[in-house]
C-alpha cells in the first residue's frame, strides 16, 4: 500500500536519506527501529512531502506521491502522528480533535459516533475536552495527539516515536492502542526506539542506520536471534 | 474638562476603528508572516467604492456591504497574485511587494476616482449632549457598529469550524496540513476577511475626515504600531492597544498640534520596543 | 571550522574593471554630448545611485531593511542647507561637514535603538523614525521652514591652486561624479574587508554568526552609521545641486523608492543600486510623457513582477563575483 523506492532525501543541505526502500502492505503494523539520528523522523518526514526528495519514488496504493500538495494526504488516507505531538496549544482537546473530524463529507451522525470512539479509547480526554491543548500532561498529548489522528479514519498512522519520554504506565497504555488500531485494520509504519514494544505490536521490521535501511526481517526472526538488535541498537 | 471629555470620546471612537483595521493587520501576519503594507490602501480604496456605491444608491448600509465584499475579492486576488509565489523566500520580499502594491493602489485610486475628495455623509444624523458637550451621533454609531463587527470576528474565530481552521493554521501550519486543512486556501480566506475589516474601516470612517488617495498610510503606519504595542499576531492585545494609543493621541491634540500628536504613538512604539522585550527582542548572548 | 566566512573563488574579473573604468568615463564626458536636461539628469542619477549604495550596506550586506534613509537623506540636506544659511560666505566644506554630522547624530540614535530589535521590528521601527523626523521638520516652521522647505545659494568650489569659482552644471556634474567614485570606492573597500564579512555572515545566518562570538549588536551599529553617513552625503549632494530643502524628502516614501532601486538594480552589489535608480528613473521619464502622474502604476507592477521573478535585480548575477 505505501511503497519506498530507493528514497534519497535532503534536508537542507544534508544528504540525510540513501536509497531507502520500505513497504507497509495494508493493514500491517511495521516497524522502523534505528538509533537515534539514522533517519527514521526523516522517513517519515519525506513521506509527509517535508523533506526534499532527490531521488526514489514514494507511492500510496498505486500514486505517486510527487507533487501531491501536504494537505492533500489526510483525504487519501496518510495520518501523521509526529515525534513532538504537536498538539494545537491554544485549541481546546476537542477543537484538536475538530480539526480532523471537521472535514468534508462527513455526516454529523459519523462524527458524533467517531468522536465518542476516541472517547472510548482515551476517557481522559473526554474529561478535559475543553481545555486547552498546552495544559495536558506529555502522556496525555501524546493520547490526543493519536486520537486526533485516529478521526482522520485514516488507512494508515506514521507514528513516530509515540512512547518517548513516557511513564512504563503510559508506554503500555500505547501499546494497547497500537494492538486496537491493528485490529481495526488500520495499518501502522511505526518509528521507535523501545525494541520490546515495536518486535512485539509489528510483524515486520527495518532497522535504519546512517540514514539508509541495513537490515529487513520478521519480528520473530529478530526476537529468536537477538544479535542483530545488539549489532545496531546496541540493546 | 470639556475638552477631555471630547477628546476621549474621539479616543475610544478612533481606536475603535484602528482596531478593525489593526485586527486584519494582526490576523494576515500571525497567520502568515505578512506585513501587510498595503493594508492602509485596502481601506483607502474600500472608502471609495463605498462613497461611489453610496452616491449611486443613497444606502449606507449597501455601500459599506459592497465596499467590504468588493475588496475581500480584490485582497484575495491580490494575495494569489503576488503574496503566494512568494511564500517560503525571504520575508523582507513580502514587505516590499506589498509596498509595491501600496504605491500601485494608491495611483490607481487617483486615476479612478481623480484627485478631488469624495465625501460619505453621515448615516446617522444628529449630535447628542454629553453635560455640556455636543458630539455627533454617527460617531457613536461607528464605534459601536465597529465593536459589533469585531465581535462578529472573535465569535467567528472561536467557534466556527473555518475559524477552528485559520487558529490551527496560525499555530501550526505544517501541523494543520497534515490533518487536511487546505492551508493555502486559508491564507487566501484570512487575506480576504482582514481586506475587508479595512475597507468597512475605511466606508466607517469616510464621514470623519473625507476619502483621498493619501488617507491609507496613515492608517498603516499606526495599526503597524498598534500591532506591535499590542503583540504581534494577538487580537484582543491589538484591540485594546488602539484604544490606548488612540486616547494617548486625543489627548496630546490638546496640547500639540494633530500633526504632531502621531509623535506621541511614535513614543509609545519605541518605549514598548525598550521595555516590554517579550519577544521583541534578539536574545542577549550568553 | 574557520570563524570567517568560507571565501568565494577569485576576485572579479578583470572585465569588471574594466566595465567599471568605461562607465566613470562615459560619466565624464557626459557634460560635453547630453543635452542639458538629461546632464541634470545624470547627475541626479549619481545621487539617487549613492542614496541607494548606502541603502545597500543594510539591505544587501547585513540583511537589514531599513525605510530609515529618507531621515538621513533629509537630514544631510537640511544640514547642508544649514550650513548654507548660517555661514557667510557659503562653504562648501561646512555643507558636508554639517550634513555628515546631522545625518550621523540621527544615525546614532536610530543605530543604538533600531539594532536592538529584529528584522521586521527594526524595518517598522526605521520607518517610524524617519516619520518623526519628518514631523519634526515638517512642524518646526520656524527653523525648517516647513512645507516650503528652504532656499539657498550655492556654494563656491574651493580648488587650490585653481580659482575657485561657482560651480558650473558641468563641474558640478564632475564634483559629483568624484564624490560617488570615491564613496563607492570607499564602501567597495570597507565591504570587502573582514568588517565586511562579517557583516554578510550576519546576513546569511545571523544566530550562527552570534554564536561564533561576533557582537552582533555592534557590527549592525557600525553598519547603520556607515549607511545613514553615505546617505547624508547624498542629501547635501542633493542641496547643493538643486539649492533647496524640502520635508518631501523626508517622507518615508523616498526610503521606499531607494529600496526599489535596490531591488530593481540587485542587492549586495553595490554597483546594482546605481543601475537601480538608473533603471527606475529612466522609466519613470518615460512613462510619465505618456501617463503623467500615473506612471507609478505600471512601474509599480514591474518593480512587483521583479520581486517575483527577478529576486536579484538587474545586476544580481554580479553578487558572487563582486563579494569574492
Amino acid at each position: 500500500m505505501l511503497v519506498l523506492e530507493n528514497v534519497d532525501a535532503h534536508y537542507g543541505k544534508s544528504h540525510v536519506l540513501h536509497g531507502v526502500s520500505i513497504e507497509v502492505r495494508a493493514g500491517e503494523v511495521v516497524g522502523l527501529l534505528g538509533r537515534n539520528g539514522v533517519g527514521k523522523t526523516t522517513t517519515l518526514k519525506a513521506i509527509m512531502g517535508m523533506a526534499r526528495r532527490t531521488a526514489g519514488r514514494i507511492t500510496f496504493e498505486g500514486r505517486d506521491l510527487q507533487g501531491v500538495p501536504p494537505h492533500a494526504l489526510a483525504g487519501l488516507g496518510i495520518a501523521w502522528v509526529p515525534e513532538e505531538r504537536r498538539i494545537f496549544r491554544l485549541l481546546t482537546v476537542l477543537e484538536n480533535l475538530r480539526t480532523g473530524l471537521d472535514r468534508s463529507g462527513i455526516t454529523p451522525a459519523r462524527r458524533e459516533a467517531l468522536l465518542e470512539k476516541v472517547y472510548a479509547y482515551f476517557p481522559i480526554l473526554r474529561e478535559r475536552r475543553n481545555q486547552p491543548g498546552g495544559t495536558l500532561s506529555g502522556g496525555e498529548q501524546q493520547m490526543l495527539a493519536i486520537a486526533r489522528a485516529m478521526v482522520l479514519e485514516p488507512k494508515i498512522i506514521l507514528l513516530d516515536e509515540p512512547t518517548e519520554g513516557l511513564m512504563p504506565r503510559m508506554v503500555a497504555q500505547i501499546q494497547e492502542i497500537v494492538h486496537a488500531l491493528h485490529r481495526d485494520g488500520v495499518a501502522i509504519l511505526l518509528v521507535e526506539q523501545n525494541v520490546p514494544l515495536t518486535l512485539d505490536a509489528a510483524g515486520r521490521v527495518y532497522i535504519m542506520e546512517k540514514g539508509a535501511v541495513r537490515h529487513h526481517a520478521s519480528s520473530a526472526e529478530l526476537r529468536a536471534d537477538q544479535r542483530v538488535i545488539h549489532e545496531y541498537l546496541g540493546v | 474638562m470639556d475638552q477631555i471629555l471630547v477628546q476621549t470620546l474621539h479616543g475610544v471612537v478612533n481606536g475603535m476603528v484602528l482596531a478593525m483595521v489593526a485586527s486584519g493587520l494582526t490576523l494576515i501576519f500571525g497567520i502568515m508572516d505578512i506585513v501587510n503594507f498595503a493594508h492602509g490602501d485596502l481601506l483607502m480604496l474600500g472608502a471609495f467604492v463605498g462613497a461611489s456605491v453610496l452616491g449611486v444608491t443613497g444606502n449606507y448600509w449597501l455601500a459599506l456591504l459592497a465596499a467590504a465584499v468588493a475588496i475581500a475579492i480584490l485582497g484575495a486576488v491580490l494575495q494569489v497574485t503576488t503574496l503566494r509565489p512568494l511564500i517560503g523566500r525571504d520575508p523582507l520580499t513580502t514587505i516590499l511587494a506589498t509596498f509595491g502594491l501600496s504605491l500601485v493602489l494608491q495611483k490607481y485610486a487617483l486615476w479612478q476616482w481623480g484627485p478631488s475628495v469624495r465625501r460619505i455623509s453621515e448615516p446617522v444624523p444628529g449630535d447628542f449632549t454629553l453635560f455640556h458637550i455636543q458630539y455627533p451621533w454617527y460617531r457613536v454609531a461607528t464605534a459601536v457598529l465597529a465593536g459589533l463587527i469585531l465581535g462578529g470576528l472573535w465569535l467567528f474565530l472561536k467557534y466556527g469550524k473555518y475559524g477552528i481552521w485559520i487558529r490551527a493554521t496560525t499555530q501550526d501550519r505544517v501541523m494543520a496540513q497534515a490533518m487536511g486543512i487546505p492551508v493555502p486556501l486559508v491564507y487566501t480566506a484570512v487575506f480576504a476577511i482582514g481586506s475587508a475589516m479595512a475597507a468597512a474601516s475605511g466606508v466607517l470612517f469616510g464621514p470623519f475626515a473625507g476619502v483621498t488617495q493619501t488617507m491609507g498610510f496613515d492608517f498603516t503606519l499606526r495599526a503597524f504600531i498598534v500591532v506591535v504595542v499590542g503583540g504581534m499576531g494577538n487580537l484582543g492585545g491589538s484591540i485594546l492597544a488602539s484604544i490606548f494609543v488612540s486616547l494617548l493621541e486625543s489627548y496630546a491634540a490638546i496640547i500639540v498640534s494633530p500633526a504632531q500628536a502621531v509623535i506621541v504613538s511614535f513614543i509609545a512604539l519605541v518605549l514598548t520596543m525598550l521595555f516590554r522585550p517579550t519577544g521583541l527582542f534578539v536574545p542577549t548572548p550568553k | 571550522m574557520s570563524a570567517t566566512p568560507a571565501a568565494r573563488p577569485g576576485p572579479p574579473v578583470v572585465g569588471y574593471w574594466i566595465g567599471f573604468a568605461v562607465v566613470v568615463a562615459l560619466l565624464i564626458i557626459a557634460p560635453f554630448v547630453l543635452p542639458p536636461f538629461w546632464q541634470r539628469f545624470a547627475t541626479e542619477i549619481l545621487i539617487w545611485g549613492l542614496l541607494a549604495m548606502s541603502s545597500d550596506i543594510l539591505i544587501g550586506y547585513t540583511g537589514m531593511v531599513s525605510f530609515g534613509h529618507s531621515a538621513f537623506f533629509g537630514l544631510g540636506m537640511y544640514g547642508a542647507a544649514a550650513a548654507l544659511l548660517t555661514v557667510k560666505p557659503p562653504s562648501l566644506g561646512l555643507a558636508v561637514l554639517y550634513g555628515l554630522v546631522a545625518a550621523g547624530v540621527a544615525a546614532v540614535f536610530v543605530a543604538y535603538f533600531a539594532t536592538r530589535l529584529r528584522e521586521i521590528y527594526f524595518s517598522i521601527s526605521t520607518l517610524v523614525f524617519s516619520q518623526i523626523f519628518y514631523v519634526i521638520i515638517f512642524t518646526w516652521t520656524e527653523v525648517t521652514g516647513g512645507e516650503n522647505g528652504l532656499t539657498f545659494s550655492q556654494p563656491r568650489l574651493p580648488l587650490p591652486g585653481l580659482s575657485s569659482d561657482r560651480f558650473t552644471p558641468t563641474t558640478l556634474h564632475w564634483f559629483v561624479l568624484t564624490v560617488v567614485v570615491i564613496s563607492y570606492l570607499l564602501v567597495r573597500r570597507i565591504t570587502q574587508s573582514p568588517f565586511g564579512k562579517v557583516l554578510q555572515s550576519i546576513r546569511e545566518n545571523e544566530p550562527r554568526t552570534r554564536a561564533i562570538g561576533y557582537p552582533v549588536e555592534r557590527y549592525k551599529m557600525v553598519a547603520v552609521m556607515l549607511s545613514g553617513l553615505f546617505a547624508g552625503l547624498a542629501g547635501v549632494l542633493y542641496a547643493i545641486q538643486n539649492k533647496f530643502a524640502a520635508p518631501d524628502f523626508v517622507f518615508f516614501v523616498v526610503s521606499g523608492e531607494v529600496i526599489i532601486f535596490n531591488v530593481m538594480g540587485g542587492m549586495g552589489t553595490l554597483v546594482g543600486p546605481f543601475a537601480g535608480a538608473a533603471f527606475f528613473l529612466l522609466l519613470r521619464e518615460g512613462l510619465s510623457r505618456f501617463l503623467t502622474e500615473y506612471y507609478l502604476i505600471p512601474l509599480g507592477i514591474i518593480f512587483i513582477i521583479m520581486i517575483i521573478f527577478l529576486p536579484q535585480g538587474l545586476l544580481g548575477f554580479l553578487r558572487r563575483r563582486l563579494n569574492a
